[in-house]
This record gives structure tokens, sequence and C-alpha cells, in this order.
């Protein structure tokens, strides 16, 4: 059978050069290399390695070039980066240091237009955008700046928009989930994923095989990201795998 | 020499990384007449099918005289798109024309009425063409993906795909059947990205390499002539 993989994505938050980690996008601590598990997790199986800046947007400085050629000397597998990424030209920087795409948030937010000038210099393909949203009653209110500041987008009409202006793909953080391993937010994802047509990543709450599996099929995600689980060698990515395998959810092995 | 022909579609870098890996020695041809010399053309790519009209009249011609001198050309994704005589997503701009047909976009439905996502974005599998078949491209021996297994996982990230013609070579599918890889003689192409789909694009990229280290080069046996 022919089918498109689901796919398992491993996200380096970077700051100052090290992997860190937080709940909530607070309280971060250190968590390692970047290029160290980046390539752990190419060996065990990863499909895909996002590396975001996560001080870049809060300091105003772009992610380390040095972090992103360091992770992609090793890497043949695709490998996106955000964070701080404001102008066409953040964004060739980050290509140019060998990243595949770049995910951009808080600046798309601010300017919509940044989408298409992206995706019409180095294609669809390139522009990830990364939205974060909170649960608000029964709707879902996306935030810029890491997710401190709630802005007037609902994430399906946001997610919508970034498409029209030219987006590859979405990853969507549910803030309420990040960091908590308590599962994927599955209505927000679905709720998101069945009104675009282009790829859908959930992001936030991953803290066993079993959320994965719940975000692919509640959730209807094309992909599912995660940091703690794995760089908490809770879950290997290969064993992580091998459930969803199991459940004949289709992955790559 | 591999020659990597840079026109501005982005994943240059990549392709020469994985390369370099490999052992193979790779230059970024300056102008046309650097193609002649080398014993392969990589004419990578990603995005939007009109970036190809940067390769103009003295490039297509540079490109089609190695092809018919033999030397082994591999098409990566926009790049393979190109080796067509032209695509919808660029109705104005003329492909390279080496292999009959047309690229089109995705279907957004599978015949069954499912949604499809499109970019199809992500690891699929490769279905080859059965070797025995009479419209294999190359039924002595397929090149490109000897070595690969049958349903290998390979990485895409496109909208628009080839046709299955008799130049294919394997075949994945989303929300239709297209053209993953293609061998016609000299001529190899692959759909998705050999350089981003881990060990089994690498063996993809060796295979070509190889081809690369043994083909002669234009000048051989032609001393007489000069």
């Amino acid at each position: 059978m022919l089918t498109l993989a689901k796919r398992l994505i491993a996200c380096l938050d970077v700051r100052d050069g090290r992997v860190v980690k937080g709940v909530n996008f607070e309280g971060l601590r250190d968590a390692g290399d970047p290029a160290a598990l980046a390539t752990r997790y190419n060996e065990e199986g990863i499909d895909e390695i996002v590396v975001l800046d996560v001080a870049a947007t809060l300091e105003r400085r772009l992610a380390l070039r040095q972090t992103v050629a360091a992770v992609a000397a090793r890497l043949f597998i695709p490998l996106a980066v955000g964070g701080g990424i404001r102008t066409l030209e953040d964004a060739a920087e980050v290509i140019d240091a060998g990243a595949d795409k770049v995910s951009v948030n808080t600046a798309a937010l601010a300017d919509p237009s940044l989408i298409t000038r992206i995706a019409d210099r180095f294609g669809s393909q390139a522009v990830v955008v990364a939205i974060d949203a909170a649960r608000a009653g029964d709707s879902f209110v996306v935030s810029s700046h890491s997710g401190r500041v709630p802005t007037s987008w609902g994430a399906v009409a946001w997610a919508r928009e970034a498409e029209s202006r030219g987006a590859g793909e979405i990853l969507l953080t549910s803030i309420d989930a990040d960091g908590t391993q308590r599962g994927f937010d599955c209505v927000l994802t679905a709720a998101v994923s069945t009104a675009v047509s282009i790829p859908v990543i959930a992001s936030g709450g991953a803290g066993s095989p079993d959320h994965f599996a719940e975000a692919f099929t509640a959730g209807c995600a094309d992909a599912a990201l995660a940091a703690s689980i794995f760089h908490d060698r809770a879950c290997s990515v290969r064993s992580i795998k091998q459930f969803l395998a199991d459940r004949a959810i289709p992955i790559r092995l | 020499m591999i020659a990597l022909v840079d026109y501005g579609a982005g994943n240059l870098a990549s392709v020469r990384k994985a390369l370099g890996a490999l052992g193979a020695q790779v230059i970024e041809p300056r102008s046309p007449g650097d193609l002649r010399d080398v014993t392969g053309i990589i004419v990578p790519g990603v995005g939007h099918f009109g970036v190809t009209s940067s390769l103009d009249e003295g490039w297509r011609d540079a490109v089609l005289d190695a092809i018919g001198a033999g030397t082994p050309l591999l098409g990566i994704c926009l790049g393979m798109q190109w080796l067509f005589d032209g695509s919808d997503e660029a109705p104005n701009t003329p492909g390279l024309g080496v292999l009959p047909g047309r690229i089109t976009r995705l279907p957004r439905q599978c015949p069954d009425g499912a949604r499809v996502k499109i970019p199809h974005v992500g690891w699929n599998r490769l279905e080859m063409a059965p070797s025995d078949a009479p419209s294999h491209p190359a039924s002595a021996s397929p090149r490109l993906l000897a070595g690969i297994p049958p349903g290998s996982y390979v990485y895409f990230t496109h909208a628009y795909a080839a046709p299955i013609t008799d130049a294919c070579s394997a075949r994945t599918v989303h929300g239709q059947a297209f053209a993953a890889a293609v061998e016609r003689g000299p001529v190899w192409g692959v759909q998705f990205h050999p350089e981003k789909s881990g060990p089994v694009g690498l063996s993809v990229l060796a295979n070509f390499a190889r081809a690369a280290s043994t083909y002669a080069g234009r000048g051989a046996g032609s001393e007489a002539r000069c």
C-alpha cells in the first residue's frame, strides 16, 4: 500500500546554543547539545527535525547560524528552523545555513505578506507557519510572542489565512497542552487540520505513544512534534513508531 | 566530476553536502561551457516551475549536447519536472522536453472522494516498475534504483507531478499515481529528494555518482579529430 506516512518530528528548542525545555512556554532547563541530539534522533529514525530559537523573538535575535549549520552538517532528513524570522533576509540566512524550511510566527501575524514573500522566493514547501493557540471557552485564540500576547485571530481563521498566503504547512502548538505531557489537544488539531488542505503538525503535550496515535486519529494530524518525551528518553523514537505501526498507522520504520 | 547546476532553485547546499558525504567531486558551473568536461550533471531544485526559465537557451543547448553525448544526468524534484515538455504550474515556461509528457497538479481528492492534503509533504513509498515489463525503461538493468528495496520510504515535497510513462521506473501514490523516478538512457530523474531521504536517498545518489565515475567523458576517443 502506497500511503504517505505520518511524520514524527523532534523539536529542539534552542537558546544560546543549547537545547532547553520549559512547561507552558516558561521555566526553561537545559536538555543538551543540538547537533548531538539531532544526530541521535536521526539514528533512531526520526522523520524530521525542527530547531526553534526560543530566545529569538523575545530578545530580538536570529536563530544562531552556527547551531543550524552544526545540526544540518550530519543530517540527511528535512530540517525546519524558526524563531525570530522577521524578514525575507532572515529566512534566506537560515536556509543558507542549511535549513530546508523556515517557521514563521509572530512576524507573520504582524505582517502576513511575509508568508507570501518567502513562498515566492523559496516555494511554499519552505514556509511553515507556526501557530500558538490557547482555549478560550469554545474557541482557540492565537497568541504571538511565544504565546504571551493574544491576538484577535482564531486558530482556524488564521490557519486558513496562512494557507491562502502561501504557507506549505502549519505547525500548531497548544499553549495549554505544551510541556504537560498529558496529550495533544486533539480538538484544536482536528479543527485546524480539517479546515485547511495543507499538512498540519500537532505540537504540545506528547507524553506517551498513545498520545501520538490520538493525534493521528482523533486529531487528524499529518505529523506530530515533540521535545521532552524524546530528550528525557522517556520513549525512543523507534518504540513510538513501532507502537503506531502496530496500530495500522502508516509510519516509516 | 559532477556539475551541480545552480539556477536559484534552492536545495543546492543540501545536494552538495550529500554528494560530499559520498566522496563525489562536485563543481558548480558558472557558464554552459563548463558542462563540456564533466562526467555527470545534476539539476536540483525545489519550488515553482517558473524558476526553471533562468535555464536559458545556452544552458538548454549545453545540457542537450551533454545528454546527446551520453553524459549521465539526474534531475531532482523540480529538476526532474524540467526534463518533461512543460508544466501546468507555469504554462509559458517550456521544459527541456527530453521526456514526453506534461507536469500536472496533484488532485485534492482521491478517486473515492477522500480529501488529499496538498502539497504532498513527507515520507512515501516507492513501487518499482516490474523489471520484466516490456515498457520498462531499462529492462536490462535499472541503474538509478539499483539496490533500493521496493516499498522504501523517501521524502517528497511537491504539489505538481509527472505522469507515468514508459520512462517511469518507480511510482508513488498521493491522490493519484505519479512518476517518483524516471530513467531513459543517460537521463534520470527523481521527484523525491534523495538528499533528504536518509540512507535510501544517499544510496540513490551513490548510484548516480557511480554512473558518473564510470562515464569516460566526451573527450574519450576524440583526440583524432582535434
